[in-house]
């Protein structure tokens, strides 16, 4: 199986600060990985680098066996998409069209959205809850809404490497679990990889097989969530005591001590 | 309200393009007819009238009413683009300092005695000034962010308003009632719009090829990015056009108030977010508008004619609030 995205010997700085002086890493359809690490350790950072956002300073990233730089941005689009941080609306917009423009790297500039991209995009507002609020204007939303509707956006796109930056935020309980479920189910289903930037360890242990531990001071370290996570690694990664008990259902149960 | 077709997502500011198509003719007509001397469209049209009164159509009402069409539509666009590019709703097409550096050149040209040509060639190229001025000194370290670039056009703007003060301060009387009137926006003197409606035309297709990317672009710069559009040369070539728009409507008919700031707002709040429908309704919006404005201007206190900036002001602002107020959810 061909990985969706690799790098090799990747290096990432931002200011001063190293993110990674050497990554290496695979990502493999179906896979969820999770970035993990202290304010500022780089976790946007290396996202946007995995992205081609902005440039690394030595390595390369290779997506779908072709170096990153090589693609033309709209092709990129079609395979890459990303999920952004508090994204603010300046100006007034419904939110089936802000869905609808995720069907941008598929039509030309002189081309309407179809029914079928009409349909993608239906599709994705059901399956994050919106579609009762197709026709609502993008800022009498919620923070919550917001951020189901930029999932929605990301799903209309319907890029085979998502990656995503701190997907639950704004997110109820129910929801955090509804949209990484959603993540999980997608990847396996469609040979997608999700690489997702997450504070809360216990979300990453239940949906992520893999996980990158991003460490402000050392080089990151990669691997299965289920070698990573570790009481000692994780008391290391967040300079905070972190103890590791056994669930109702023997899954890992994550808490701060 | 669930659309059942994606059709219907159109339907709304289709209409609102196809009533704007007929406003258009519609509210040039008026402006045609209004005005001491009166109309008699049958003697017009088969040549009987009499000379006077031909002359004021043809030669007089006509020409000015499409110029005021023409630079309400280009300052309608400006202000569209300026808006998406600063992605900032109080950003009007004189916000980065354009008008500014027209107006200056144009007062030293009456200054100087000039007219006609002279002084609208003056004025073009102190907008073009101003305009590589901020765009060099907003891109000099390479890093061109819409707040950056805000910023420098403000400082810019004020730089001129402060030269504009001066020249007005030490200028001779005689000089200062015209002075003011190109300062507070006048078509009396704007030449024949062939220029303006040429650069309309190639504004308008150029920005209708890039509006499915401004709707993007609009909501975010990273958004856009990881959707495909070419942002840092997209940001260029919106910067280039809506100064070379705004600097041929400043050219024509000095720094009209409003129009640009108001107009794609209006469109907005009528439901039109899309740029695909914006743009061009917004020309046909800011032609319409500009016109009338200037038809009351000539004709409120005939004689006297007021500058059309006073008039799109008075009319504008309560109409934004109104609208504003009404539809407190959408903007």
């Amino acid at each position: 199986m061909n990985p969706l995205l690799e790098t090799r010997n990747l290096q990432v700085r931002i200011a001063q600060q190293t993110v990674c002086q050497d990554l290496n890493i695979a990502l493999l359809p179906g896979q969820c990985w999770a970035i993990l690490g202290i304010n500022g350790a780089g976790k946007t950072t290396l996202l946007h680098s995995l992205a081609g956002l902005r440039a690394a300073q030595g390595g390369e990233v290779v997506v779908q066996q072709r170096p990153l730089p090589d693609y033309p941005r709209r092709e990129l689009a079609q395979r890459l998409g990303l999920l952004f941080q508090d994204i603010q609306d300046p100006f007034p917009s419904t939110v089936m069209e802000t869905a609808l423009m995720g069907r941008h790297p598929y039509t030309k500039a002189w081309q309407w959205e179809n029914a079928n991209d009409y349909r993608i995009a239906t599709e994705a507002l059901t399956q994050v809850g919106l579609h009762t609020l197709a026709q609502r204007q993008i800022n009498t939303l919620s923070g919550g809404e917001r951020q189901r509707l930029a999932i929605a956006t990301l799903l209309t796109q319907a890029p085979r490497l998502l990656l995503l930056d701190e997907p639950t935020n704004h997110l109820d309980l129910q929801y955090q679990h509804h949209i990484l479920k959603l993540f999980k189910q997608y990847a396996q289903e469609h040979a997608c990889a999700v690489v997702m930037i997450l504070h809360d360890i216990n979300l990453a242990a239940l949906y992520c097989d893999h996980a990158i531990l991003l460490h402000a001071d050392a080089e990151p370290q990669c691997g299965a969530s289920e070698v990573l996570l570790t009481e000692e690694n994780l008391t290391g990664l967040y300079h905070y005591p972190i103890r590791k008990i056994a669930g109702p259902d023997n899954q890992p149960v994550f808490i701060a001590s | 309200m669930k659309p059942d077709h994606h059709w219907n997502l159109y339907k709304r500011p289709i209409a609102i393009l196809i009533v704007l198509s007929c406003l258009a003719p519609a509210s040039m007509v008026v402006a045609l007819n209004l005005g001491s001397v009166s109309v008699d469209w049958l003697n017009i049209l088969d040549g009987s009238a009499n000379r006077v009164q031909q002359d004021v159509i043809l030669q007089l009402r006509l020409p000015r009413t499409l110029s005021a069409f023409v630079t309400g539509g280009l300052l309608a666009l400006a202000g569209v683009l300026m808006q998406v590019l600063l992605r900032n709703p109080l950003a009007d097409p004189y916000i980065l300092g354009i008008s500014g550096g027209a107006a200056v050149a144009a007062l030293l040209a009456m200054l100087a005695g000039l007219s006609g040509y002279a002084m609208t060639g003056s004025a073009f190229l102190g907008a073009l000034l101003s305009m590589f001025l901020v765009f060099s000194i907003a891109h000099g370290q390479g890093s061109w962010t819409p707040t950056r670039l805000l910023l420098t056009g403000v400082v810019i703007a004020a730089g001129w308003g402060a030269i504009i003060s001066f020249i007005l301060s030490v200028s001779p009387e005689k000089n200062l009632h015209s002075m003011l009137f190109w300062l507070m926006g006048d078509l009396s003197y704007s030449p024949a719009p062939t220029s303006g409606a040429i650069i309309l035309l190639l504004g308008l297709s150029l920005s209708g090829f890039y509006a499915k990317s401004l709707n993007i672009m609009a909501r975010s710069e990273w958004i856009a990015e990881s959707l495909g559009v070419a942002v840092s040369r997209l940001r260029i070539r919106i910067y280039l056009l809506a100064s070379i728009i705004t600097a041929s409507a400043v050219t024509s008919a000095g720094s009209i108030a409003f129009v640009g700031l108001i107009t794609p707002h209006l469109l907005r709040l009528s439901g039109v977010h899309d740029h695909r429908f914006l743009i061009p309704s917004a020309v046909m919006l800011g032609g319409v508008i500009l016109v009338l404005a200037d038809a009351v201007s000539r004709t409120l206190l005939a004689p006297q004619q007021l500058p059309v900036g006073v008039i799109t002001a008075m009319i504008g602002v309560p109409l934004f609030l109104y609208l504003m107020h009404k539809s407190a959810n959408s903007l």
